[in-house]
């Protein structure tokens, strides 16, 4: 491995000083930004100062022994600069480029002195925000994108009530966060291929623009026999070939090192594509988001990232997940294009996802998107209240001008029942005031694209529907036993064709012990 | 030992097998999405281009002498240059890999092809998983399968295999596949390899239904076996035996050629015990058996058996050979607790009980972390298994 040093001549003799001992250099004023926070930084989810200076510096002496840095440009940086005057000219070659030598003994900040804003192009009245950068999205898309939202939280509203008389066995909402999902797939094409969340499952919004049918996910939720998967996964575990949307499997963020390959793939195809893959915050934590970010961007691979933080990974707040500035900086640290995004807002999802495809295609790169779901600032002590339900029409209501983020209204799943650890006051707060599909709702109807009678005309019709289809779901059969063998190869070897031999014996002696299959 | 070895080594190749192999995999779906165009590729094309080893014999195209890694090498060459979307990378693949199985290939097929991974073990796993799920063919290499195996407790490659490979095809139905995929890494014993160079993690991938394991004993084999794992349309986890990539030298067809896989081969008939192997372990057996014939006055006719496929396993070679000598010895250098030798001791007992003459014996590696000094202890060394054989007879 080469490295060598490039050495000027009039380098050592003003920047190297050994005089005074190191607590001398630590009183040194230019160096305190590095190490002190501001107490009142909004990063400091729990109210804790996470960032004071850390005490190792008390018995380091012995590793800088006596000497002195003193740098030119002492007290006057406020940010960490790589930029040390004349002291540029000697750096050091490495693979991956050239580093610069200084004479300061600058720690880099754990963060920057400011949080990564949050990109925005409606404010919660549904009202263009002033000199905010977008692409406007015409009446059909946008009509489309917004009843897409509605039918999403209708099925959403529907399934979990269906789940709570037993009908199906599991289900999990995206109430709170319809916005990602269909505005983001809005903003791709039909090739660019999904590999949807496999922690919080909240991407059916994308297969319900790309067309999957309400039967078709309540086939896949009553694991019938016309289920894709073949009745063999849990409820929401949707895929579809024909949708360029992989099949959704438990583990969370082993999704994410698959896009990349994917998107290898396109990539050495010359396809005019990406690869779109979602997580949450709690999944950043993984060690496949960790290889996912890397590889993608050693290996140039056109795909973007979407991560939903959502404040939540089931009840562990992202104050105990982590204590960066979210996910955003993460993509940085990795050399990944990133930007933050109000998954309130229906049109900055969609334009950051337009802009990021564009990227992600025409220079082969990753993109990350961090979706910010915001959190409130107080939290109170949880109230032991009754399971909320969500009923679609109170959703429609919402007027409020606070500044917002999106939240997860829903519980984490009808295994959950969030009002456990967060309060409910909380929940109703999010619900009401910051809803992305309200928001947006203001938008279409200010442009005169949507009206209260189409509203309810599509709130009928996404219900009638709905209700009709888990109907036919329940009466379409299970799926033939044969399904448990199948698959496990292509071809299915001696073993499984003998043990379902010894099983149909089985259940000719014994047709009580089992469901009636094929 | 050395000159031993290899020469036991060239006795292997008796090639007397006919292959039942029917390429399957070869034309299989491009994108590995579409159920119609998996389902209709069976008897597909690959014997186009792709004579058996038997084949190859017969029309008389011995190849040169050459090495184990060497043969892994001309079978990763065929497999890029007989497939446009065949890939192989890993770590340090690029410059020829630590074992030197890649050498030329970057040079020959060109950096998108075959390139250099970041340091991540579940990184490359993943990556192939969604590269072999767009109908590619992902070859990755795992630097040594000790690397696959403290991923356990990071739960990473581990569960990229268990979880995501070996199902991709069932959870979803048959919609997708990541059939393209082919794991290799260098395992076992070298004789100074100390805990994170030898060990040999076959057990725990024989429990994941959905993949396929497969161990290669000698040059030829290596090469036929790897081109069937990265033709077959499931993902398979391919250990090469590391102490044979020098040492192990026969001659090798240069062509292309495949094995079949989940087929085991009586490598030496017998009649009065059963040895089944896979990989270096059968270089050690075969001293064994050669011995057992000479030791006792009458002679003890041993039958050697490779399994080459651990997963699925080819139990009827195994029974019909355990039920003409009513005695069975099974060896492998991974720990006997848990190792796959308890798994064709207990299917051999279910369906050979009224033929066995003597329990059956296991002669493997000890249940301790595998050891640097004291490998020659903890080694199933080849007089353990003549000792073996001789009680088992003897019972």
């Amino acid at each position: 491995m080469a490295i060598w040093f490039r050495k000027s001549i009039n380098v050592s003799a003003n920047y190297l000083k050994a005089k005074t001992g190191l607590w001398g250099l630590l009183n040194q004023r230019h160096l305190s930004p590095c190490f002190h926070s501001n107490s009142s930084s909004p990063t400091s989810l729990n109210g804790k100062n996470y960032r004071n200076p850390p005490s190792f510096f008390g018995n380091s002496t012995t590793l800088f022994g006596s000497r002195r840095f003193e740098s030119v440009k002492a007290g006057r940086q406020e940010e960490l600069r790589y930029d040390n005057g004349g002291h540029q000219d000697q750096a050091l070659d490495f693979p991956g480029g050239t580093v610069p030598f200084t004479p300061e003994m600058r720690f880099i900040s754990e963060a920057s002195r400011e949080r990564i804003p949050c990109y925005q192009v409606l404010d919660d009245n549904g009202n263009l925000i002033m000199h905010s950068s977008f692409v406007q999205v015409n009446k059909e898309d946008a009509v489309k994108m917004y009843s897409t939202m509605v039918t999403l939280q209708t099925m959403d509203t529907i399934f979990y009530e269906a789940q709570r008389q037993g009908r199906i066995s599991f289900y999990l909402t995206s109430i709170g966060e319809e916005a990602i999902s269909i505005s983001s797939a809005a903003a791709l094409t039909p090739e660019d291929v999904i590999l949807a969340q496999e922690t919080q499952y909240r991407e059916p919004g994308v297969l319900l623009w790309r067309g999957f049918t309400l039967q078709e996910f309540a086939n896949q939720c009553l694991g019938n026999k016309s289920d894709y998967g073949k009745g063999r996964q849990m409820p929401i575990h949707y895929g579809s070939n024909k949708h360029n949307y992989f099949t959704v499997s438990s583990p969370i963020a082993t999704q994410l090192p698959q896009a990349v390959g994917a998107a290898y793939s396109l990539k050495m195809d010359g396809k005019d594509a990406c690869v779109v893959t979602y997580f949450g915050d709690g999944g950043s934590s993984e060690g496949d988001f960790h290889a996912a970010l890397n590889f993608a961007a050693v290996m140039e691979a056109p795909v973007i990232f979407i991560c939903r933080n959502n404040g939540w990974a089931i009840s562990t707040p992202v104050s105990e997940q982590f204590r960066s500035d979210g996910i955003v900086v993460k993509g940085q640290a990795y050399g990944i294009r990133s930007i933050r995004v109000d998954g309130n807002d229906a049109l900055a999802v969609y334009n950051a996802t337009r802009a990021a495809r564009e990227m992600a295609i025409t220079e082969q790169r990753p993109v990350l998107i961090e979706v910010q779901l915001g959190f409130l600032k107080h939290t109170l002590l949880t109230l032991h209240i009754p399971i909320l339900t969500v009923d679609a029409s109170e959703l429609r209501l919402v007027v409020k001008t606070e500044n917002a983020l999106t939240y997860r209204v829903g519980h984490h799943s009808t295994s959950d029942d969030s009002t456990k650890y967060r309060p409910v006051d909380e929940i109703e707060h999010w619900k009401m005031s910051r809803n992305p599909i309200a928001r947006f709702r203001r938008w279409v109807d200010g442009n005169g694209w949507w009206n209260d009678k189409d509203e309810s005309e599509l709130r009928g019709n996404a219900r009638k529907q709905l209700l009709h289809a888990i109907q036919a779901a329940e009466k379409v059969e299970k799926p033939p036993l044969s399904d448990l063998f199948t698959d496990v190869y292509e071809n299915t070897p001696s073993n499984l064709i003998q043990q379902e031999e010894l099983l149909r014996q089985t259940i000719q002696r014994h047709p009580q012990d089992y469901p009636s299959v094929e | 030992m050395t000159t031993t070895t290899t020469t036991s080594l060239r006795r292997f190749p008796r090639f007397d097998f006919v292959s039942k192999f029917t390429a399957t995999s070869c034309s299989s779906s491009r994108r590995g999405f579409s159920t119609t165009t998996s389902s209709s590729s069976s008897g597909g094309s690959c014997t186009e281009y792709s004579l058996t080893l038997q084949q190859q014999l017969e029309s008389g195209s011995r190849g040169k002498s050459i090495n184990l890694f060497s043969a892994i090498n001309q079978a990763l060459h065929i497999a890029l240059d007989s497939d446009p979307r065949a890939y192989v990378f890993g770590e340090d693949v690029s410059f020829g890999g630590v074992f030197r199985c890649t050498t030329g290939l970057a040079d020959r097929f060109g950096k998108q092809r075959v390139f250099n991974t970041p340091l991540c073990e579940q990184g490359i796993v993943g990556f192939g998983i969604g590269l072999a799920a767009m109908g590619n063919r992902a070859i990755a290499e795992i630097q040594f399968a000790d690397y696959i195996y403290p991923a356990f407790d990071q739960a990473c490659i581990i569960s990229l295999i268990v979880n995501e490979a070996a199902k991709f095809r069932y959870r979803s139905g048959n919609q997708f596949n990541c059939g393209g995929l082919t794991i290799r890494a260098p395992y076992g014993a070298v004789g100074h390899g100390g805990h994170y160079h030898s060990q040999s993690p076959e057990a725990f991938f024989c429990h994941v239904p959905g993949i396929k394991v497969v161990i290669p004993r000698s040059p030829s084999q290596a090469k036929g076996l790897l081109l069937s794992c990265i033709r077959d349309p499931n993902p398979v986890v391919f250990f090469e035996p590391k102490w044979l990539y020098r040492l192990a030298v026969e001659e090798v067809p240069e062509q292309d050629y495949m094995l079949p896989l989940s087929e085991a081969e009586v490598i030496r008939e017998g009649s009065d015990i059963s040895l089944v192997g896979w990989g270096a372990q059968l270089s050690v057996m075969e001293q064994a058996c050669v011995e057992a014939e000479k030791s006792l006055q009458e002679g003890i006719s041993c039958e050697l058996i490779d399994l080459k496929t651990l997963l699925p396993w080819d139990k009827e070679t195994v029974e019909a050979s355990v039920c003409k000598t009513g005695r069975l010895l099974i060896s492998h250098e991974a720990p006997v607790t848990g190792g796959f030798g308890a798994e064709i001791s207990a299917s051999i007992v279910e369906r050979c009980f009224l033929r066995l003459e003597a329990p059956v014996a296991r002669i493997c590696g000890l249940d301790t972390p595998f050891p640097l000094v004291f490998e020659p202890f903890y080694m199933p060394t080849k007089n353990k298994i003549l000792d073996a054989i001789k009680a088992t007879v003897n019972y």
